[in-house]
């Protein structure tokens, strides 16, 4: 009898995903989070002992990607377990090298649409409304990142299973180049606009703060903002920048400029 | 502050602790956990403006190459049992952010002896891998994982057994000049996350919409949603443009072209 991941077991393993990073280590990273979330698929697929042996150890081999990308990856694995389980026609080999050969170019796209634009315009957006007290900012930011986020990681699960080893299609026409450059345009106009309401750079001297706001409201911001990414071009680490940013304040405060 | 409180605010840390290494449900970030910290010690407003203020600034801590950020997930702890153990609400904001950054820079190096000690976590599912023994990969996984929720859930408990009058004290003797500064600072600080977001995006091809961002903001009007939207069109219609532009020239003979169009 044909054996098959009925949408039960997806969704479980969908789940499951979820820690993909809870046993995050410097030796093969994500792959225990990875066997972990693949397991009720390997014991639905396979009865014999040997059989789940050798799928536990092929699932525990070096993984690494953006968390959430992770899912199409999962739903080419899923594909190719079945087909493995049921006509023996795929080797071990075959499914590290489909893993190995999406997580680099998935990893590309994750980072710049989820940490550096996604994550920053929600928050920024609940932020706003936090800082005036308002309990809907984290409220906004919490539903609405998990909301996108199971539903990318369920969406893109699916079809990827459904399309099996198809999916090499998606990476060949530039679609993810597309995807990447789309959220990063977004991604910096939104920094413009955040540099320009949210750096405040409060100087002392009324005169002073008028004269520069009739001149280019935000050019202090702007300023400050290419210094400390000159800053850290040259290495300076984050923290220290802060520490550094905080003294020039203080003291900017105490001569009296802000 | 009494036993349940304590023991609220550590279990949010916990759960916060767990989120920061998986990144998922997003517990760790100041918006969520200062927020659940003020809610069970019943300051929420003051949490979730801590919240907001401390969001703002670490939107963009991420760590790129070898220059590694504040670790997000202890400031927040940290920072909001400040606030909570100060007293003094809203305006130990920015002494609250001050104390936390630093640190944050030890759940850095908690984490790292996490993911450290998680090496042979792996090994010894390697071991079940053998017999094929399922319960154990998920039980070991679930220790890598609780151990993360203690990496941050243990130095809040430290945190907390500091007693409120020395805190108090503390607050007191900090000079108002002082006090000012750090609001100063705090407002200036933003610049930082957002430096190191825009230092990774940032190419000689997009750059024009950063600065499309920045005066567009100028339009008090516009609020950061209708900004957003703004940025989606002009995406939209740049993206349609190049990759029109890219099947014109397709052709060998670009004059011709032109000539076509005419």
């Amino acid at each position: 009898m044909e054996k098959k991941l009925s949408k039960m077991d997806r969704l479980l393993v969908a789940w499951r995903t979820t820690f993909l990073q809870g046993s995050w280590n410097f030796e093969r990273m994500q792959n225990g989070g990875w066997a972990y979330a693949i397991i009720p698929a390997i014991k639905k697929l396979y009865t014999d002992k040997q059989q789940q042996s050798d799928a536990l150890k092929r699932h525990l081999l070096f993984f690494n990607t953006h968390p959430y990308v992770a899912s199409p990856i999962m739903g080419v694995a899923l594909a190719m377990e079945e087909e493995k389980a049921n006509r023996k026609t795929v080797t071990d080999e075959e499914i590290q090298t489909v893993k190995v050969g999406m997580m680099g170019p998935l990893a590309g796209v994750g980072d710049p649409v989820f940490w550096f634009t996604l994550r920053p315009i929600l928050a920024a957006l609940g932020a706003t409304l936090a800082m005036t007290g308002n309990i809907l900012g984290p409220i906004i930011f919490f539903v609405g990142w998990n909301v996108i986020r199971f539903g990318f990681m369920w969406f893109t699960q699916e079809q990827a299973y459904h399309a099996g080893r198809n999916i090499e299609q998606v990476f060949s026409d530039g679609f993810l180049q597309m995807v990447t450059k789309g959220s990063s345009i977004i991604g910096l106009f939104v920094l413009g606009a955040l540099v320009q309401r949210w750096v405040i750079v409060d100087y002392a001297s009324l005169g002073l703060q008028t004269q520069l706001d009739a001149l280019f409201p935000g050019l202090s911001a702007l300023l400050l903002t290419l210094v400390c990414m000159w800053l850290l071009k040259k290495k300076v680490s984050p923290v220290w920048l802060i520490i550094i940013v905080f003294i020039f304040g203080i003291l900017g405060h105490c001569i009296g400029v802000f | 502050m009494n036993f349940t409180t304590g023991l609220l605010i550590v279990l949010v840390a916990f759960l916060a602790g767990i989120e920061g290494i998986l990144d998922e449900f997003q517990f760790h970030q100041p918006l969520v956990a200062c927020t659940l910290i003020g809610l069970v010690s019943n300051q929420l407003e003051a949490g979730i403006i801590l919240g907001g203020t401390l969001q703002m600034i670490a939107l963009g801590w991420a760590n790129i190459g070898a220059s590694v950020a504040p670790d997000v997930t202890l400031a927040s702890v940290a920072s909001s049992i400040f606030l909570v153990l100060s007293g003094k609400g809203v305006d130990s904001i920015y002494v609250a952010i001050a104390i936390a950054i630093p640190l944050s820079m030890f759940g850095v190096k908690l984490t790292h002896m996490v993911r450290t000690v998680s090496v042979s976590i792996v090994h010894r599912m390697d071991d079940a891998a053998e017999d094929a023994d399922f319960g154990k990969i998920q039980r070991w996984h679930l220790v890598a994982v609780c151990l993360q929720g203690l990496r941050v859930a243990l130095p809040a408990a430290i945190l907390l057994l500091i007693p409120t009058s020395s805190v108090n004290q503390f607050m007191n003797m900090i000079p108002t000049w002082l006090l000012e500064g750090l609001c100063i600072g705090g407002g200036m600080i933003v610049a930082i996350g957002y430096a190191i977001v825009i230092n990774v995006m940032v190419n000689k091809e997009i750059w024009p919409f950063f600065v499309l961002g920045f005066v567009l903001a100028m339009m008090t009007q516009f609020t950061l949603l209708a900004l957003v939207l703004i940025a989606i069109a002009f995406m939209t219609l740049y993206l349609s443009i190049t990759t029109k532009n890219k099947k014109n020239t397709s052709s060998e003979d670009p004059l011709d072209d032109i000539l076509n169009d005419y």
